[in-house]
């Protein structure tokens, strides 16, 4: 499909974003990012997570202020300091998670952010706009529906409608299509086509490289902060781009893996034909069969919120499987309550320490002791044992080298003491299968190094883990096997040495790798 | 079980239910808004007591009726300040300025308990007039009871076809979004809270100038509370308000009507029906998502707010 | 995460903090004090005279202050009722249904055993008490239990419905002969013993006594120790084991018992009878005190206190001053709204 050729040498850029940078703390999001945008395109904003993307496009909208470099609209500068500014430029966004009010209609959720709304609503009209757009973009939808009975995608269709009725001439999508199905994608790229040929200018942000191929007229590759290159959609491919959004050489860090997976034994964890439904935003599990034996890691690798969140808290058993069956060490326990998967010898290291697995007002040392109450009570639980938890604990904190007061509240810990303060827990009582997310997130190099030798170690003593992370460079020197997540379910599966790291890339982000080795 | 009979009990309930209607309808507005008033009864009391001394100091009826109004909005600027600008909980607000209503209304109307008022005078509609005496009779109703519908229709009005009732319905469902559509959140909920307020005010002063043309202590008994629990049998919206007061009304006339038919059942008893229904209905709607609060009305109910 | 709870964490703090959060809490009674007085003025009633007879009457003498004393403790349990469910993210503002079922099913027992010897009578009144009030308040706990309805809304209905079940029963079944408005008085050996010529009454013991095992349980057990994490971060105890939907029931009907015991021991200790309005939004009053004190058992006994002087010393104002009891309310409403308009008075110093 041809697209159009207008030569942007020629042209002035709509949006021009010169020299971004912002720092939040602990990490450099922006790194001198330049784009620019020109009006009738289509430019998909492509990178991992964390690579940037997100950051940059609320800058743009207003929700961040950049430390350094420059906006310009039309060759002009301008400064965003809210969205009420980007509004006034004709900036519209449409997040992740939609800011639709579900008891109001469409009509009423349109109007809302109508510049020109009279005193007295007259619905006909607003109905008849509503109308007259959908039908020109074919954005079909039913102004008088109520939100809260509409699917995703139509909600999508009214998130677009509230931008293009608020006058915006510059649409920024992030993830549109990340809740989508197939036909749904279909149709919203045809709606960015109208779009185009009418002058819009279109961002998206994405991580999937089959629908950017399909539909961008320029990509623009984020990694790490930085960027990493801007091209045309003729002279991209699959190859190029994967490339660009991943680094191209693994660290040396090899560690030395020997088979120690016992061959004989039958898994410690093993999920049959799992599915779960996804409320919202979140990811349903589709059809997971997975096998963890003692002595192995296994690692997940995936663009974060492809169902990462949902398979770790259905091995814990939080959340209901709708089909299929759980079976840890040996029994199903598709229906077993949380704590006593745990006293069972299960530890879990969740990917948000803050929300997930503490509680902030409590002192450190009483959130170690959580997870097994049962063990520390005494006197039929009239008393807890705190000299014995400390012990444990300390005896743990001491082996990683750690060091964080016990007797803080937990809310005042940094991020990284937290993730600390968890893996400490969690791994004290030297369970017999770890469910790790995000192990290393927001962890120094020592304390990194510190908590993949635990994992090794427990490994080395018949454990068997699973290792979900973002760090592609972590799974390939920590995984006996790897396994990918794309949208619920797995994408592949093999044994590190037989695949690369472009291959994973190809699968994180929806297109086909060239092989497919199950073991 | 006569015409006759059945008449007298719906003109029972319009008489008692109006000043229902009218409190409720301004707590639609509030809830709406996000606001919970649990001080309702002690804005009521304030009202009737201040919109009755009035009435009886000036002679006129309709200074009183303004002056209730007057404080009924007053009153919910307290709850107001406490909530939304010192970020106080709603519910414990509430009770504050209940409490608070108990010991004002007790001193303002003191002076004035059984004392002699002019009240709205009566008339019957010409077109009920036409009927015959024992009907037409049963239906001799005051200003304020002919006005209550139409009261309610432009509460509806005012809530779903003005660009200030749909600015008041977003704060109440996502103040987030509602901010992001360039509204100031805070200014719309004390807007809404001086409207409810009048509207509380103006089902006081039906009650303490007409219904019982009389001032006594805490006589008001509960009805601050039957209309919050109106709200939520109405869903939050204003002309099904118009049937759910007719029923809670009617409970009481109704059992007159039974115990004249021989079957006597408890006042008491029948006193809780619209409480059961409420909760009946509350379970029956469940998770559904077209019953439900506006949004923001859940986080008061959880504490955060 | 509720503001409440983070006075909690604070509440009670070390040396200097503890000195400021007492001065600030002086501050603030002496405002609302001094706004009362102006209410006085207008209504043409002389204030200094007033609080000398509200002083008077309840700290200037020992039959005052025992009255003080009596006055507290109904408020201690229903307080109590709101802070334990408090602890586990729950809002208990059903106290006031509690206390009426609970003093029926009390009232209950003490009419139909009226034969049965104290010590026999008074622990079953009290246990009936406490097993009305936790009926009353697993309707709510298990419809939240199961995402169905929000138990705030469903607690405040039965508020109202519990009264009208009271007014029920008295009027059809349980009236004394000669006044159809109230139960019989009840025998001997259905009330609650009194101390020393007072009226305090064997309800104080209960009060006191709960609110310590409350204190230690909170700050010792594991029970306590697996509700607060509840209350800190539901989300993260249900991830770490601790079963939370059991918690929340269980909770609630253990305050909803607490309530129900403050019903039973008003009944049997303060009235010797039943009546329809005999609460005096007794219930509610908790709820405040349990607001105002963050849920602290200490701050209750002391909120409590303040309170009941408040009350206590506004019957005497009544008398001599010429207005309504009610007026009192005045007082305590300032009150109330000052602790939660939470005034600075340092310089910029947020609790």
């Amino acid at each position: 499909m041809p697209r159009s050729s207008h030569s942007q040498t020629a042209q002035i850029p709509l949006i021009a974003m010169r020299g971004i940078t912002k720092a939040f703390p602990g990490v450099l999001a922006n790194d001198a990012v330049d784009l620019e945008i020109f009006r009738s395109e289509i430019h998909a904003l492509l990178g991992e997570n964390g690579a940037g993307k997100s950051t940059l496009m609320k800058i743009l909208y207003g929700f961040y202020r950049a430390d350094a470099g420059q906006i310009l609209l039309d060759g002009q500068p301008i400064s965003i300091r809210s969205p009420h500014d980007a509004r006034n430029v004709n900036i519209g966004m449409v997040f992740q998670d939609f800011t639709l009010i579900p008891a109001f209609s469409v009509a009423e959720n349109i109007a809302l952010f109508l510049p020109d709304l009279g005193a007295v609503l007259d619905l006909k009209e607003i109905h008849r706009r509503i109308n007259e757009l959908s039908q020109r973009y074919d954005l079909q939808v039913d102004p008088q529906a109520m939100v809260s009975q509409l699917s995703i995608g139509e909600q999508q269709k009214v998130e677009i409608l509230k931008l293009l009725l608020a006058d915006a001439r510059l649409l920024i999508l992030d993830e549109p299509t990340r809740v989508l199905a197939p036909h749904e994608v279909e149709a919203l790229f045809r709606v960015l086509d109208g779009l185009r040929k009418d002058g819009f200018a279109v961002i998206f942000i994405t991580h999937k490289l089959k629908e950017v191929l399909e539909c961008a007229d320029r990509i623009t590759v984020l990694r790490g902060g930085r960027l990493a290159g801007t091209l045309p959609r003729s002279t991209a491919d699959e190859e190029k781009l994967v490339a660009l959004m991943f680094e191209k050489k693994l660290a040396g860090l090899q560690v030395s893996r020997q088979q120690v997976r016992d061959e004989a034994a039958p898994p410690l964890l093993e999920l049959r034909g799992v599915e779960t439904h996804g409320e919202g935003a979140e990811t349903s599990l589709q059809a997971i069969d997975l096998k963890i034996y003692p002595g192995e890691i296994v690692g997940v690798a995936g663009v974060s919120g492809n169902g990462q969140k949902e398979l770790g808290d259905i091995a814990l058993g939080m959340g209901k499987c709708v089909r299929g069956s759980k079976i840890l060490f040996g029994k199903d326990v598709t229906r077993l309550s949380i704590r006593k998967v745990r006293r069972s010898g299960v530890g879990f290291i969740p990917e948000n320490p803050l929300t997930m697995a503490v509680a902030p007002f409590m002192t450190v040392l009483e959130n170690m002791a959580l997870t097994q109450t049962w063990r520390y009570a005494r006197l039929g639980g009239m008393r807890m044992d705190w000299q014995s938890v400390k012990t444990d604990v300390d005896a743990t904190i001491q082996q990683m080298g750690f060091s964080f007061s016990l007797y803080a509240p937990a809310r005042s810990l940094s991020g990284g003491n937290l993730q600390r303060m968890v893996i400490v827990r969690e791994m004290t009582h030297n369970p017999r299968l770890i469910i790790a997310s995000y192990l290393t997130r927001g962890l120094d190099v020592q304390s990194t190094i510190a908590a993949r030798q635990a994992l090794v170690q427990a490994r080395e003593s018949g454990a068997g883990v699973l290792l979900i992370s973002e760090d592609l460079e972590e799974l390939f020197t920590l995984s006996d096997r790897l396994i990918v997540l794309y949208a619920g379910a797995i994408a592949g599966s093999f044994k590190p040495e037989e695949t690369n790291v472009f291959e994973v890339g190809h699968l994180m982000t929806g297109s086909e790798g060239q092989n497919d080795k199950i073991s | 079980m006569t015409l006759l009979s059945i008449l007298g009990v719906l003109s029972s309930a319009i008489f008692s239910g109006t000043s229902l209607l009218y409190t409720t309808l301004g707590e639609v507005i509030d809830e709406r808004a996000g606001i919970v008033n649990l001080g309702l009864e002690g804005v009521l009391l304030v009202s009737a007591s201040s919109g009755f001394a009035v009435t009886a100091l000036s002679g006129n009826p309709y200074i009183g009726i303004l002056v209730a109004m007057l404080a009924g909005g007053l009153m919910n600027m307290v709850l107001g300040y406490l909530v939304i600008t010192r970020k106080a909980n709603q519910l414990a607000s509430g009770l504050a300025l209940m409490f608070f209503g108990f010991g004002l209304s007790a001193l303002i109307g003191k002076p004035y308990v059984s004392v002699k008022i002019n009240s709205l005078s009566k008339f019957i509609l010409p077109v009920i007039a036409n009927l015959p005496l024992k009907y037409s009779s049963l239906f001799k109703f005051d200003l304020l009871i002919y006005l209550v519908i139409p009261v309610a229709i432009f509460v509806w009005w005012l809530l779903y076809r003005t660009r200030w009732g749909l600015g008041v319905r977003a704060v109440g469902e996502n103040t987030d979004t509602a901010f992001a559509s360039g509204r100031d959140p805070r200014r719309i909920r004390y807007q809404a809270l001086f409207v409810g307020g009048m509207l509380a005010g103006l089902g006081a002063a039906h009650l303490s100038i007409v219904y019982t043309m009389n001032w006594a202590e805490g006589m008001t008994a509960g009805r601050g509370f039957i209309a919050v629990a109106l709200v939520i049998f109405s869903k939050w919206h204003p002309l099904r308000a118009i049937v759910g007061a007719l029923v809670f009304s009617g409970a009481v006339a109704f059992q007159l009507l039974l115990q004249a038919s021989g079957v006597n059942i408890s006042s008491n008893l029948l006193d809780t029906i619209p409480y059961i229904l409420t909760l009946v209905v509350l379970i029956a709607w469940g998770g559904n998502r077209r019953h439900t609060a506006p949004a923001m009305l859940g986080r008061v109910y959880q504490g955060s707010e | 995460m509720t503001k409440l709870a983070e006075t909690v964490s604070h509440f009670p703090a070390g040396g200097q903090k503890m000195l400021q959060t007492v001065v600030r809490y002086l501050l603030m009674i002496l405002l609302a004090f001094f706004m009362f007085g102006l209410i006085l003025l207008i209504a043409g009633k002389d204030p200094l005279a007033s609080y000398k007879d509200i002083f008077s009457s309840t700290l200037g003498s020992a039959y005052g202050f025992s009255e003080v004393i009596v006055s507290m403790i109904p408020m201690l349990l229903t307080a109590l009722a709101v802070a334990l469910p408090f602890r586990v993210g729950l809002i208990n503002i059903g106290g006031e249904g509690q206390l009426f079922i609970g003093a029926a099913f009390a009232t209950f027992a003490a009419l139909t055993f009226p034969n049965l010897p104290a010590w026999l009578l008074l622990p079953l009144m009290a246990l009936l008490g406490m097993l009305g009030g936790a009926l009353w308040a697993f309707i709510p706990g298990y419809l939240k239990s199961i995402g169905l309805v929000n138990e705030t809304i469903t607690s405040l209905l039965l508020n109202s419905v519990a009264p009208k079940i009271i007014g029920f029963l008295i009027l059809g079944f349980w009236h004394s002969p000669r006044d159809t408005v109230k139960t019989p008085s009840f025998v001997d050996a259905a009330r609650l013993p009194t101390f020393f010529g007072t009226r305090i009454h064997l309800g104080l013991v209960f009060g006191l006594v709960l609110l310590v095992i409350f204190w230690y349980v909170m700050k010792y057990t594991r029970w306590g120790l697996e509700m607060r994490a509840i209350g800190s971060n539901s989300q993260a105890a249900k991830r770490n084991g601790i079963p939370l939907a059991k918690y929340l029931v269980i909770v609630m009907c253990l305050g909803g018992a607490i309530a129900g015991l403050a019903g039973m021991v008003q009944v049997s200790g303060f009235y010797g009878t039943l009546f329809p309005n005999f609460s005096m939004s007794m219930g509610f009053m908790g709820f405040m005190i349990c607001w105002l004190a963050g849920g602290d058992p200490l701050g209750i006994i002391l909120m409590a206190f303040v309170v009941s002087v408040i009350y206590s010393g506004g019957n005497l104002l009544q008398l001599t001053r010429g207005l309504p009891y009610s007026v009192i309310n005045i007082l305590l409403a300032f009150t109330l709204f000052i602790v939660l308009a939470r005034p600075t008075f340092f310089k910029g110093k947020k609790s």
